[in-house]
């Protein structure tokens, strides 16, 4: 009962998705890579015909597109067959901008909250900050990575760091905005009872506006999370930097490794989803123990 | 202005207006009230007559705009810093997140009471209102009532001497109202507490009081001021005695009087 309703509610739709995307991505490998094969043959002189093309399409050197057996093959190549201590395992790179994501993270996360509280207990700092806190999301990462990565190079301060503050720039945003919502979730009855309690600030603070605060911390979290990836992945972009997700990103763009570009996506993706997929039971394992109903 | 060191509350020309942004709303006009040591009182009246605003600003919950009130014979404010009352809201107004030893602890968790202390206080509040055995539950697993009887547990686990409880069972069943009325009773006269009750009930009223406040809306004053002459030992049958009854009715009178039904 309970497992036939698991696969007919989770599996079912999902896969359903998956194999649509798959045969879609199939399509689009026959129609982008037809037109070498076909070139090819032009210049050799040989008529060829659409029934011999077909297979050809799926295992060329540097596709346009490279079918999902070659990404996946790749994928295993360069995880499971491939020591991580190698330069070319997927797991060192993912490791390097993992360390990256996190550090940010954490450093953001913390920020984040320290800017929130301030924000919500100081009327100056509301009228001050919230704006620039905005106005330092309208600049384009892309624009400011590669400076950030300069101006901290030419301090001294180079390697996990600088990366790890892209990733902070990014992430401390969402944790700012939810949790300025969240301190100031309480209702007034709740806040009116500290009142009568003569309950000190910090008290309302610890037990009213925190414990209020969690489902839009960890609403934040998830978002923080999955954009200090790309915020890392960004940070290894402007930078020539030899390791990381994006590195072999850039890499595989230099030397038109199609299918090295999508094995490192892949990569990145399915970290993105782990890491949003562990915030999410810290969620539930949090709001379990505060009590929510099931 | 005279206060003797008994009087609780005590109230000159009070008003209330507040500014809203279709105007001046007057919650309450010249008011003048003195609840002494261990006084019932019950505050009556139509929706809107300004019975939470009255016990909101006795709690220093709000700051009237015109004449002057003492409690305890100091400030609202410096009252409340003394922790001197325990407010029982018109809601419940528990804190989802902790179960209802942990809501009945919150206040004893402020003031700094004891582990021990608190144990044994959650303990006896818990029995005081039935509740016995829903320690462990959290506010979602208990009825409407239930909640309502917790957050009464909340005001009474902390030593206040003046309670002041808006509409505290209004959403209770007649059974359980009637229990409640008399443990209430019960633990006023055990404890010698004041006690300032809003209610929508006359019997109620009549039933708890030694002294029952009348009040009319547009603008929220005092119409009328009841001394109880019921004896202080109260069984649930004194509702049928006549002294009761002419009580009662001459509650409703001035309900009636201070009511307009041109609307
Ligand atoms: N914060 C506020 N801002 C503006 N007006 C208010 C506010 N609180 C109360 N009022 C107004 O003051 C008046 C008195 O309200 P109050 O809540 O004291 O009535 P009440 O006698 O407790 O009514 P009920 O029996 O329905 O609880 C009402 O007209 C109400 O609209
Ligand atoms: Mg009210």
């Amino acid at each position: 009962m309970e497992k036939s309703n698991f696969f007919k509610d989770r599996v079912m739709p999902v896969g359903v998705i998956l194999l649509a995307l798959l045969v879609i991505w199939y399509v689009a490998v026959i129609f982008l890579n037809v037109p070498f094969e076909r070139d090819t043959a032009a210049r050799a002189g040989t008529a060829i015909t659409f029934s011999e093309i077909l297979p050809k399409t799926m295992f060329q050197q540097r596709p346009v597109l490279p079918a999902p057996h070659q990404v996946i093959a790749e994928i295993w190549n360069t995880t499971v067959l491939m020591p991580i201590t190698s330069k070319r395992s997927l797991v060192y790179h993912a490791w390097i901008t993992l360390s990256a994501t996190l550090l940010g993270f954490g450093i953001g996360t913390v920020l984040g909250i320290l800017l929130a509280v301030g924000i919500v207990h100081n009327r100056a700092m509301d009228r001050s900050l919230m704006p620039w806190v905005i106005a330092s999301q309208t600049i384009p990462i892309l624009a400011i990575a590669p400076m950030i990565i300069v101006v901290l190079n030419a301090v001294g301060i180079s390697g996990l760091l600088p990366k790890a503050l892209i990733s902070t720039y990014l992430s401390f945003f969402p944790i700012v905005v939810g949790m300025v919502k969240g301190l100031r979730s309480p209702e007034q009855i709740q806040l009116d009872l500290m009142h009568t309690y003569y309950a000190s600030p910090s008290q309302t603070f610890w037990k009213l506006r925190w414990p209020s605060s969690m489902p839009y911390l960890f609403t934040s979290l998830k978002v923080a999370i999955a954009i200090s990836l790309v915020g890392a992945i960004v940070g290894e972009l402007p930078t020539g930097a030899v390791s990381g997700l994006g590195a072999r990103l850039l890499a595989g763009s230099y030397y038109g490794q199609t299918v090295q570009i999508w094995s490192a996506l892949f990569m990145a993706a399915a970290l993105a989803a782990t890491l949003v997929i562990i915030v999410g039971f810290a969620h539930t394992a949090v709001l379990k123990r505060m009590g929510t109903r099931a | 202005m005279t206060i003797t060191p008994a009087s609780v509350v005590s109230a000159r020309d009070l008003g209330l207006t507040f500014e809203t942004n279709d105007g001046p709303v007057n919650a309450l006009t010249g008011v003048n009230l003195d609840v002494n040591k261990g006084d019932f009182v019950s505050f009556i009246g139509p929706s809107g007559c300004g019975k939470t605003t009255f016990l909101r600003v006795i709690a220093d919950l709000e700051k009237p705009t015109s004449g002057a009130i003492t409690v305890n014979g100091t400030t609202p404010e410096d009252a409340r810093k003394n922790r001197s009352y325990g407010y029982v809201f018109q809601a419940a107004a528990l804190y989802p997140w902790r179960t209802i030893e942990k809501n009945i602890a919150l206040p004893l968790e402020i003031m700094g009471y004891s582990a021990a202390d608190q144990k044994a206080r959650i303990d006896r509040t818990l029995d005081l209102v039935n509740l016995t055995g829903f320690g462990k539950k959290f506010p979602w697993q208990l009825s409407g009532g239930m909640q309502q009887r917790a957050s009464i547990a909340r005001a009474l686990a902390f030593d206040a001497d003046l309670l002041l409880m808006d509409e505290p069972f209004g959403a209770l069943d007649e059974i359980v109202r009637d229990h409640l009325n008399e443990q209430l009773l019960k633990l006023w006269d055990r404890t010698n507490k004041t006690i300032c009750f809003v209610t929508h009930s006359i019997p109620e009223a009549v039933y708890l009081s030694t002294k029952i406040v009348v009040m009319s809306p547009r603008p929220g004053r005092v119409t009328d001021i009841i001394e109880s002459t019921l004896p202080k030992e109260r069984p649930l049958d004194i509702r049928e005695s006549p002294e009761f009854l002419e009580i009662a009715s001459r509650v409703r009178e001035g309900l009636r009087a201070g009511h307009s039904y041109d609307e």
